[in-house]
């Protein structure tokens, strides 16, 4: 048995595995800046990533290419996600923590809702972003679509640490995000950088929901939900205050899925969210501050 | 006195219900030193706070090289060239030192005179720029407080607001601080505004000083006047 194990098939499921971990690594980061900066879980992720899937579908419908409509969309719910922020969230600003949340919650119905009532209930699917062929990489036969959609989730991952590394708008936005009040005082327009941070997970989202669609034969308005919570173990797995954390996080996750799924016969794929799950709870109680966060302690 | 910087006329302030201040007026020259001195919970931090923006003002007018400042927001009085050093110190402890140092050029444009602000920062303070990759919060406390100084100096300031710069420090980390604040003060004219608990040092290092009671200027006047007089020194000089 152990002797005829396929180690190619093993290769394959962990490219497989880090694919998906890829798209969830784009929404954990976003779940990360947001909860950076406000201290809080955007419940409305994975349902704004979700509306900005339908703009580019849209896109594509009315004749754009994929990568075209890929780009646009972006570029539409970076726009959107300050909006939201400066409407939505600005008037909640300085109010307690619970409250934000709560705000989070109703947002998510709220876009949920919205989007029912723009498209409605057909089956619709995104074209390939790749070629549905395999290429053959040192014997192993793999999917373009795997790998390109790890290139572009980690493309998408690099560009962000970038800004945030090289840029001087990127330095204030975390500088707002360590202290408010210091920030202001070195001349940070602070709420902007909110603003700012919104948009950017915004745009962030729309990446992992435009990568998500087209591997399904049809997606509705529920699209983003098992991916939110895919995000948010794997974000909770490397630590949820931690961008570094939340990608690796959620590559491991990714492949641990997957891998759990491929070769444990009952888990299937029927049971894949539930192990999700298991690892939210088990980091929760074994290391609350994930792999690469920062154990905090409080005064009480 | 010389021309004033900054003028406070009758300045109130409150934390929600609470009002802190009752009609605080004080002056700072250019390039003056002004201490303001008082007990726990007199009003020091809150009048800084007022004049940067950080505390809700109800009351009175504050100008700012004839600017009213009165109703603006912290960034936009940073803006205009006033450096609060908050009580705490307002480090970013999870950048690092170079990165608290770019920040307190944040609002600036001229990348020329940025360079040169940099360099004479370093000269003041010679280790930060062996240490500018170590993360801010790993310093010392007297080391945050010289970094909050030197950010301060960075936006090329004309007045520096310092909160209790004392607070939790060796004293011999805090001479050294006082002394480099005389000689900024002394080699560059700059106008700076401090509040401290420890009086003396306070009152060696201003030209004027004003004394709070609970929310009002009880005493003011020239540092040296001021340690002489019989009640300043028994309630905030000990002897």
């Amino acid at each position: 048995m152990l002797l005829a194990f396929d180690w190619t098939e093993l290769a394959q499921q962990v490219v497989v595995g880090l694919a998906s971990g890829g798209v969830w690594a784009t929404l954990a980061l976003a779940l990360v800046l947001i909860y950076r900066s406000t201290g809080v879980v955007n419940f409305a992720q994975g349902e704004m990533a979700m509306f900005s899937t339908f703009i580019a579908w849209s896109l594509v419908h009315h004749g754009f290419s994929y990568w075209a409509a890929f780009s646009l969309t972006i570029a539409i719910s970076f726009l959107g996600g300050v909006a939201v922020e400066r409407v939505v969230i600005r008037p909640v600003e300085d109010a307690p923590m619970l409250t934000v949340v709560i705000v989070t919650l109703g947002l998510f119905f709220v876009v949920n809702g919205a989007a029912r009532w723009i498209w409605s209930p057909e089956t619709r699917g995104l074209p390939n972003a790749f070629s549905t062929r395999p290429i053959d990489v040192g014997g192993v036969a793999f999917s373009i679509q795997d790998l390109g959609t790890i290139a572009v989730s980690l493309g998408a991952v690099g560009l962000l640490w970038l800004f945030f590394r090289f840029t001087k708008l990127g330095l204030a936005s975390r500088a707002a995000a360590v202290n408010r009040e210091a920030s202001r005082l070195l001349g940070v327009r602070v709420s902007w950088m909110l603003a700012l941070g919104w948009g950017l997970a915004a745009a962030m989202g729309a990446v992992s929901g435009m990568l998500t669609a087209p591997a399904l034969a049809s997606f509705d308005q529920n699209l983003m939900q098992p991916v939110l919570l895919y995000a948010f173990a794997g974000a909770v797995l490397g630590g949820i205050d931690s961008p570094f954390g939340a990608v690796v996080g959620s590559l491991i996750l990714g492949v641990l899925v997957n891998l759990i799924g491929t070769y444990v016969d009952w888990v299937g794929t029927e049971l894949r969210l539930p192990v999700a799950l298991a690892v939210i709870l088990g980091v929760l109680l074994i290391r609350p501050a994930g792999l690469f966060g920062k154990p905090t302690a409080r005064r009480v | 006195m010389p021309e004033p910087l900054l003028q406070l006329e009758q300045v109130e302030a409150r934390y929600g219900p609470v009002k802190a201040l009752h009609g605080i007026s004080l002056t700072v020259g250019q390039g003056e030193i002004v201490a303001v001195l008082g007990a726990n919970g007199a009003g020091k931090t809150t009048t800084l706070r007022a004049i940067s923006g950080t505390v809700r003002r109800s009351g009175g007018e504050i100008v700012f090289a004839g600017h009213r400042i009165s109703r603006r927001p912290p960034e936009a009085v940073a803006r205009l060239g006033v450096a609060h050093v908050p009580e705490g110190r307002g480090t970013l402890t999870e950048l690092s030192v170079r990165e608290n140092l770019r920040l307190g050029a944040y609002v600036r444009r001229d990348r020329a005179g940025i360079r040169e602000d940099e360099r004479r920062v370093h000269s003041y303070f010679p280790w930060l720029e062996q240490r500018g990759g170590q993360s801010a919060g790993t310093l010392s406390g007297g080391e945050q407080q010289m970094l909050a100084l030197a950010r301060a100096l960075m936006s090329r300031p004309r007045l520096v607001l310092l909160d209790e710069p004392s607070l939790g420090l060796a004293p011999m980390v805090v001479t050294e601080i006082f002394r480099i604040v005389r000689e900024l003060n002394e080699r560059e004219g700059l106008a700076v505004l401090v509040v401290e608990q420890n009086a003396m040092l306070a009152l060696e290092a201003s030209a004027r000083a004003y004394v709070l009671e609970v929310g009002k200027v009880a005493v003011e006047g020239p540092s040296a006047e001021l340690r002489r007089n019989d009640s300043v020194r028994r309630s905030y000089l000990g002897y």
